[in-house]
């Protein structure tokens, strides 16, 4: 349905996209899951026809992704992107649906974004969330088989991102093709059989959610001790990545429990102990083996 | 499609009284200053001053929503980056620009009609019926180099600058090609610039049906034309620099 074929993308000095092959089948939902700045919103907007690579190819039903009858299939969801302000949001609906040629009801497109109630206000007057969902309805609105949705929960807050992920896989379960990009794992995670993890402009993982999980470390552990730990206090223990700091350690782990076991087993003083959910920029770590990028100040 | 983009425009367009009230009631406040008060008068050929100076505010009308509509509309819609989201839809940008093509001559349209029931009802001012079509037919028809003119603004200046580089590129050449003051009555050495302005031309097209312009149609034709010719080669320009930065 769509790909890319040894995919470049030079902006001026940055070079967004190192030879990226994607190959997409229809059904399902594929997240494209990267820290900010890896190319994932580069990838879609090549696969839009938004952007041209510099060298290789994209692809949108076989057809070149600027085509017309490729867009009539396609139904996308920018991160940057702006409505008409004056207009309501049902005409906006009512507007997109004559841009396809085998449009949804109204309605439907409307109820799957959840914005049956704010039908008739303007857009300029929606929420950061209501607009988000908005962008989802004229993104529907049209039944396309593929859905693009570039950061599609950026600025929802818990209860509507909910409710808009639901929308999501009642939209897949139609037998629809979803391509998403996202910074959350467990987004990825809830939503896709199929992610595709791109880091520094290069697809460096794809893989199912199961595989891409157990590939990264899920928990970073970090705590005091009562003296400066050597290297080799903490040999054996199963970490991705080890990090001391006087007294302090931090590591990564895909086990913290069985790690933790042997900490205690081998009697190591342990204070102010924090287990917690490593981020992406931690769990990239281990899936690209790079060091991990400098604080921004 | 391009029906329901029309609407779309329409719809949002008197959504903005800024814009829509503004275009329709400009006209008539100057023409209540200029022209009223010598609604009554004659030149000396004869023509009605009131009627001559329908016809330069009708100018005016319809020249300004054209460079308005076009300078600042896409200059905010591309602030607003609502051409981003529109170019990832099958919707053929030619569709979106004849729908504000359309847009801006109803607006136009409408703004002359007000005019005209203004001069005639609070003028006194009588004319054919016939004279008064010509005048409506020839202003929408020739506004096309002024549409250029907007598109060339639009698409580059940004949506803050809009307005004002509008202002300042549009009103100049409006006054200068005598659509307040007659263009006689105007300093020397702006009559000789004036010959020159797609603007003056486009007022000698108003003042033909009422046999006062100072050229002859076929001349103000063309001379619309060329202009028509270089703005819009200017406005594509501008278009393709802004859709290649944005999309390649």
């Amino acid at each position: 349905m769509v790909e890319l074929i040894a995919a470049h993308k030079s902006y001026r000095t940055v070079e967004a996209l190192r030879g990226v092959d994607i190959a997409i089948q229809p059904g399902g939902v594929v997240a494209m899951l990267g820290p900010n700045g890896a190319g994932k919103t580069t990838s879609i907007n090549l696969m839009l026809g938004l952007r041209k690579p510099t060298s290789g190819q994209a692809l949108l039903f076989g057809l070149d992704p600027g085509h017309r009858r490729a867009r009539s299939r396609s139904g996308v969801m920018l991160q940057e992107s702006g409505v008409n302000g004056a207009l309501k949001v049902r005409e906006l609906v009512d507007l997109f649906r004559t841009y396809y040629p085998d449009p949804m009801p109204a309605e439907r497109a409307l109820a799957l974004a959840g914005l049956e109630e704010q039908a008739g206000v303007q857009s300029a007057k929606l929420s950061g969330g209501q607009r988000q969902r908005l962008y989802y309805a004229l993104a529907v609105c049209g039944d396309p088989e593929l859905l693009f949705l570039d950061e599609p929960t950026v600025g929802m807050d818990v209860e509507s991102r909910r409710s808009f992920l639901a929308g999501i896989k009642e939209f897949a379960a139609a037998g629809r093709t979803i391509v998403l990009t996202t910074h959350y794992l467990e987004e990825a995670d809830e939503l896709a059989e199929r992610v595709i993890v791109i880091d520094r402009g290069l697809v460096i993982a794809d893989a199912s959610p199961r595989e891409i999980k157990s590939r990264v470390a899920g928990k970073r552990v970090s705590f005091t001790s009562d003296h400066a730990l050597q290297e080799r206090e903490l040999a054996g223990l199963p970490y991705s990545s080890l990090e001391i700091d006087g007294r302090r350690v931090r590591m990564l782990s895909n086990q913290p429990e069985g790690l933790l076991r042997e900490v205690f087993r081998r009697g190591l003083a342990v204070h102010d102990l924090e287990v917690a959910g490593a981020d992406l920029e931690e769990a990239f770590v281990t899936l690209t083996s790079r060091q991990p990028a400098p604080a921004v100040p | 499609m391009l029906l329901a983009q029309t609407r779309a425009q329409i719809v949002s367009y008197v959504r903005i009284p800024a814009f829509s009230l503004t275009s329709l009631a400009l006209p008539v406040v100057f023409y209540t200053f200029f022209g009223l008060p010598n609604a009554g008068k004659h030149f000396a050929d004869g023509t009605s001053v009131g009627l001559y100076l329908m016809c330069s505010f009708g100018a005016y009308a319809v020249s300004s929503v054209m460079v308005f509509s076009f300078g600042i509309g896409v200059a905010t819609a591309r602030g607003q980056k609502i051409d981003l989201l529109q170019r990832a839809t099958p919707l053929p940008p030619g569709v979106a620009i004849l729908a504000s093509v359309f847009n801006a001559l109803l607006f136009a349209l409408i703004a002359l009609l007000v005019l005209i029931a203004f001069v005639v009802l609070a003028g006194g001012v009588r004319f054919p019926v016939q004279t008064g079509l010509q005048v409506v037919g020839l202003l929408l028809l020739g506004a096309l180099p002024l549409i250029g003119l907007g598109m060339t603004i639009g698409y580059s200046a940004g949506p803050n600058a809009a307005p004002a580089v509008a202002n300042l590129v549009y009103l100049p050449m409006a006054f200068a090609s005598g659509m307040f003051v007659p263009v006689a009555d105007l300093p020397d050495f702006i009559q000789k610039v004036a010959r020159y302005l797609p603007t003056y031309h486009y007022a000698q097209l108003a003042y033909t049906p009422i046999k006062h312009a100072d050229e002859p149609l076929g001349w103000a034709l063309s001379w619309s034309a060329v202009w028509a010719l270089i703005l819009f080669s200017l406005a594509v320009r501008a278009y393709r620099r802004d859709q290649q930065r944005k999309f390649s």
